[in-house]
C-alpha cells in the first residue's frame, strides 16, 4: 500500500509543478513555441529548475543499493540513436506545437475546463494504442529496455 | 516576465523533486508517456504503481483547480479537430520515440543520455516550427 501512496504522491507533486510552472496553460506553451508572436521564453526555465533539482538528488539517490519500494533501479541504458527515436520525437513535437499539450499537462488539465483536454487525452491514448498494435511483434522482445522512459 | 520566470523555475523544481521521489521510491524514471503507455496492455506487476501515479497526477489537477484555477488554461485558436490531431501525434510520437518532455527532457537530460538529448532537440525543433508556422498562418497566438 505504501508503494502506491508513494507513486500517488509523486504524481501529485509532479502535477503541482506543472501547474505552478505554467506548463498547464496551453496558451503559454503555444506562446513559448511560437517564435513569430510576442515570444514568452519563461517556460525554458521549467527545465532549468527541474534538471537542477533532479541532478542534485539523482546522484544521492543512486548511491543507495536499491529504491525504497523496489528491488532495483530501472534506469534506461540504451544509447542507440535510430530513426524511431528521431521520427517519434519529431511527430511528438508537431503535436505539442499544434495542441499546446504534452502528455503530463494533458492529463492534469482533465480536471480543468471544457472538452479540449479530454479530446487530447482520448486521441493520445489512441495514438499510443496504434503504436502498440503496429509494433507488437518486435516490441515484446525489447519491452524491458524501453518501458521505463 | 520576471515573476513568470520565477514561477517556471519553482514549478520546474517541483517537477524535479517529483521525478527524484519516484526514483527513490520505485527506482523508476518519471516519463509520463511511458507510464501511460505501460498501462495499455495486459495488467502486470507495474500496472498498480503506474495507475497510482496517474491518479496522483489527476488529483494534482484537482488541487490546482481548487487553489490556482488560472493555472489551467485551454488553447485559444485551436479547434477540437486540431487538438484531436495533436493528441494522436503526441501519443504515437512519444511511444515511437520512447519518451516525452518528462522522460527525455527532464530525466534523460539529467542522466546526460545522448538519446534523450537528440530526442529533446528534435521535439523542441518541430514544436517551435509547428507553433510558429501556425502563428504566422492563422495569427493564432
Amino acid at each position: 500500500m505504501s508503494r502506491l501512496i508513494a507513486a500517488f504522491l509523486g504524481g501529485l507533486v509532479f502535477a503541482l509543478g506543472l501547474g505552478v510552472s505554467g506548463m498547464t496553460d496551453a496558451n503559454k506553451v503555444i506562446g513559448f513555441l511560437n517564435l513569430a508572436g510576442d515570444w514568452d521564453p519563461s517556460l525554458a526555465f521549467v527545465i532549468v529548475g527541474a534538471i537542477s533539482v533532479h541532478l542534485l538528488l539523482y546522484r544521492l539517490i543512486l548511491r543507495r543499493q536499491s529504491p525504497l519500494f523496489s528491488d532495483r533501479f530501472h534506469i534506461p541504458t540504451r544509447r542507440d540513436i535510430n530513426p524511431h527515436l528521431v521520427g517519434g520525437a519529431a511527430l511528438f513535437g508537431m503535436g505539442w506545437g499544434l495542441g499546446g499539450f504534452c502528455p503530463g499537462p494533458g492529463l492534469v488539465s482533465l480536471m480543468g475546463y471544457g472538452s479540449a483536454p479530454g479530446v487530447f487525452v482520448v486521441f493520445m491514448l489512441g495514438g499510443m494504442l496504434v503504436h502498440k498494435l503496429l509494433s507488437q511483434p518486435e516490441r515484446s522482445a525489447r519491452e524491458p529496455a524501453e518501458a521505463t522512459c | 516576465m520576471m515573476s513568470s520566470i520565477l514561477w517556471a523555475t519553482l514549478g520546474g523544481g517541483l517537477i524535479g523533486l517529483a521525478a527524484s521521489w519516484l526514483l527513490l521510491a520505485k527506482g523508476r524514471v518519471a516519463g509520463i508517456s511511458g507510464i501511460v503507455g505501460g498501462l495499455l496492455g495486459a495488467w502486470n506487476a507495474d500496472s498498480t504503481w503506474r495507475l497510482s501515479f496517474l491518479l496522483g497526477l489527476m488529483a494534482g489537477g484537482g488541487v490546482l483547480m481548487a487553489t490556482l484555477p488560472e493555472a489551467i488554461v485551454a488553447p485559444a485558436g485551436r479547434s477540437l479537430v486540431a487538438v484531436a490531431a495533436a493528441g494522436a501525434l503526441v501519443g504515437y510520437g512519444t511511444r515511437l520515440g520512447s519518451g516525452c518532455t518528462s522522460g527525455h527532457g527532464v530525466c534523460g537530460l539529467t542522466r546526460f543520455s545522448p538519446r534523450s538529448l537528440v530526442a529533446t532537440l528534435t521535439f523542441m525543433g518541430t514544436g517551435f516550427v509547428t507553433a510558429t508556422l501556425l502563428g504566422l498562418i492563422g495569427g493564432a497566438s
